[in-house]
């Protein structure tokens, strides 16, 4: 694949997601833990995790996708060309606390799209979100409980991270390095 | 998956589905595939997502309809657009307010989608020049009712797993059945062999050469083999015409018993659009047994009738020229 910059390596990646599994296990232990990837960025990250998770904790660690195209704010305006998959909740989300995973954080708008779809399935213990990369720019009040690297990028820039099997890499694939 | 395309106001084209005739496989097949997604809203427990809020369905049935109706309402509202059903028994139309007026009426009142059943052919087309809305057709006099056919294949493909190369038979008073016409085209045009079984005079002449089926007019030579049976439903005001002298007439000679669907593949699916008339087309037995597919339709139907809805409201189109 194509890009501008690399942004953080596959090691460093790779690292933070030690760091960040440890903060996940060591918070609420004694809780259903259930992983949910939001499609299609964040699959790949919350399957790594939940095997990272399953390595560390011995526990089985609940796995779903959650697909927003259906919840987002834009739905009945603005999409060219929507490309609309299932989502996967083979498990009971009451009582179940729930850490969704997604590549890239910018906006909040994806994250604040994935919680209107979850809460439609139950009512979790509570909900975390982990990220690979926040790359600032919010226009939402939401912000990531596990993050492995904060990236500073100018607005017209692009961040994305690309999955090959275990590892992963936060690149720039187009605009300009922030200050 | 328009049919066609006319310019609103928002000089974006507006699209609409009048007919399956005309559509291409891979359109067929992205409406399928969406429904896949739809299909899960509705086992959830939370079954309705926000997608289409604010967008307003107005259902104008001028013809009776329980379940097509309530198919279309509670696709409108599992995505939570608000849906207001208009039937053609209220005081407008026995009033005689012409189809026009009362469309024009209800355009008034910006309408995103407007679903029409009527018992003219062609009334969806005319609408659609006195209407800003896009156009659902939910059955047209014997023209067609292209949501029943895409409802169906869905069907078929949750059980075979594809529709090319299956064999179809579709049984039954042919020549006043927009639901035959609707799934021969689009049978047809997904690469199943359709045949269609009939009494001589509730077939039309020329139908082989314009659908592209093989037509019988017993019912055993287009069941043999069969992979999925289609029954249609008889009309009680037919029965009695010259047409079709008695029901136990047509029972004996045209109805699904063991007997026949024993001509057909052993796990051949047995399909009704309803509302079934028990031991006329279809004996009871073989309505309730496993082979039978009819709930799945019903079920399938609300999945379809949100992947056309999302459709039209929800992906952008190019805009016109």
């Amino acid at each position: 694949m194509q890009y501008a910059e690399l942004l953080v390596d596959a090691a460093a990646v790779a690292d933070g997601l030690q760091r960040i599994t440890k903060e996940i296990a060591e918070r609420d232990p004694g809780a259903d833990l259930a992983l949910v990837g939001i499609r299609r960025g964040g699959e790949p990250v919350a399957q790594h995790l939940a095997r990272l998770l399953g390595a560390r904790t011995g526990q089985i660690i609940l796995l779903g996708s959650v697909d927003i195209t259906l919840y987002r704010d834009d739905a009945a305006t603005a999409l060219p060309s929507p490309r609309l998959g299932p989502s996967h909740i083979p498990f009971d989300v009451a009582g179940t606390r729930i850490v969704l995973v997604d590549d890239v954080l910018y906006t909040g708008r994806t994250i604040r799209a994935a919680l209107h779809a979850l809460l439609d399935y139950g009512s979790p213990r509570r909900i975390e979100l982990a990220v690979i990369a926040d790359r600032g720019g919010r226009e939402l009040p939401i912000q990531a409980d596990y993050c492995v690297a904060r990236t500073e990028v100018a607005d017209d820039s692009r961040v994305e991270v690309i999955a090959d099997d275990e590892s992963f890499r936060v690149v720039r694939t187009k605009g300009a390095r922030g200050a | 998956m328009e049919t066609s395309s006319t310019g609103s106001s928002e000089g974006q084209a507006r699209r609409h589905l009048l007919s399956i005739e005309g559509l291409a496989a891979s359109d067929l097949e992205r409406v399928l595939d969406l429904a896949e997604t739809f299909f899960q809203v509705s086992r959830r427990p939370v079954r309705k997502v926000p997608t289409l809020r604010g967008k307003t369905v107005i259902n104008m049935f001028f013809e009776p309809s329980t379940r097509t109706r309530t198919s279309f309402e509670l696709a409108g509202k599992r995505l939570s657009a608000d849906v207001v059903n208009f039937s053609g028994k209220t005081p407008s139309t026995s009033k005689g307010e012409t189809l026009r007026d009362t469309i024009r009426t209800m355009n008034a009142m910006n309408p995103h989608v407007v679903v029409i059943r009527h018992s003219a052919s062609g009334a969806p087309h005319h609408i659609i020049q006195h209407t800003s809305a896009s156009v659902v057709n939910a059955g047209d006099g014997i023209h067609e009712h292209p949501t029943q056919a895409l409802l169906d294949a869905y069907t078929i493909r949750q059980h075979k797993k594809k529709l090319a190369g299956l064999r179809v038979a579709i049984c039954g008073d042919i020549a006043h059945s927009r639901v035959a016409r609707s799934n021969a085209h689009l049978l047809t045009t997904m690469g199943a062999e359709v045949s269609m079984a009939g009494p001589r005079t509730l077939l039309p002449e020329k139908l082989a050469e314009a659908l592209g089926v093989t037509v019988y007019d017993r019912i055993e030579p287009a069941l043999e083999g069969a992979d999925v049976a289609m029954m249609l439903r008889i009309q009680h005001e037919r029965i009695g015409s010259a047409s079709l002298p008695s029901t136990r007439e047509y029972a004996r000679q045209y109805g699904l018993n063991a007997a026949r669907l024993a001509l057909a593949a052993p796990d051949c699916l047995v399909m009704h659009p309803g509302p079934i008339n028990r031991g006329v087309e279809i004996d009871p037995e073989i309505a309730d047994s496993a082979a039978s597919a009819i709930l799945d339709q019903v079920e399938a139907g609300v999945a379809v009738r949100m992947a056309v809805l999302w459709q039209l409201c929800a992906e952008a189109t190019e805009p016109l020229p």
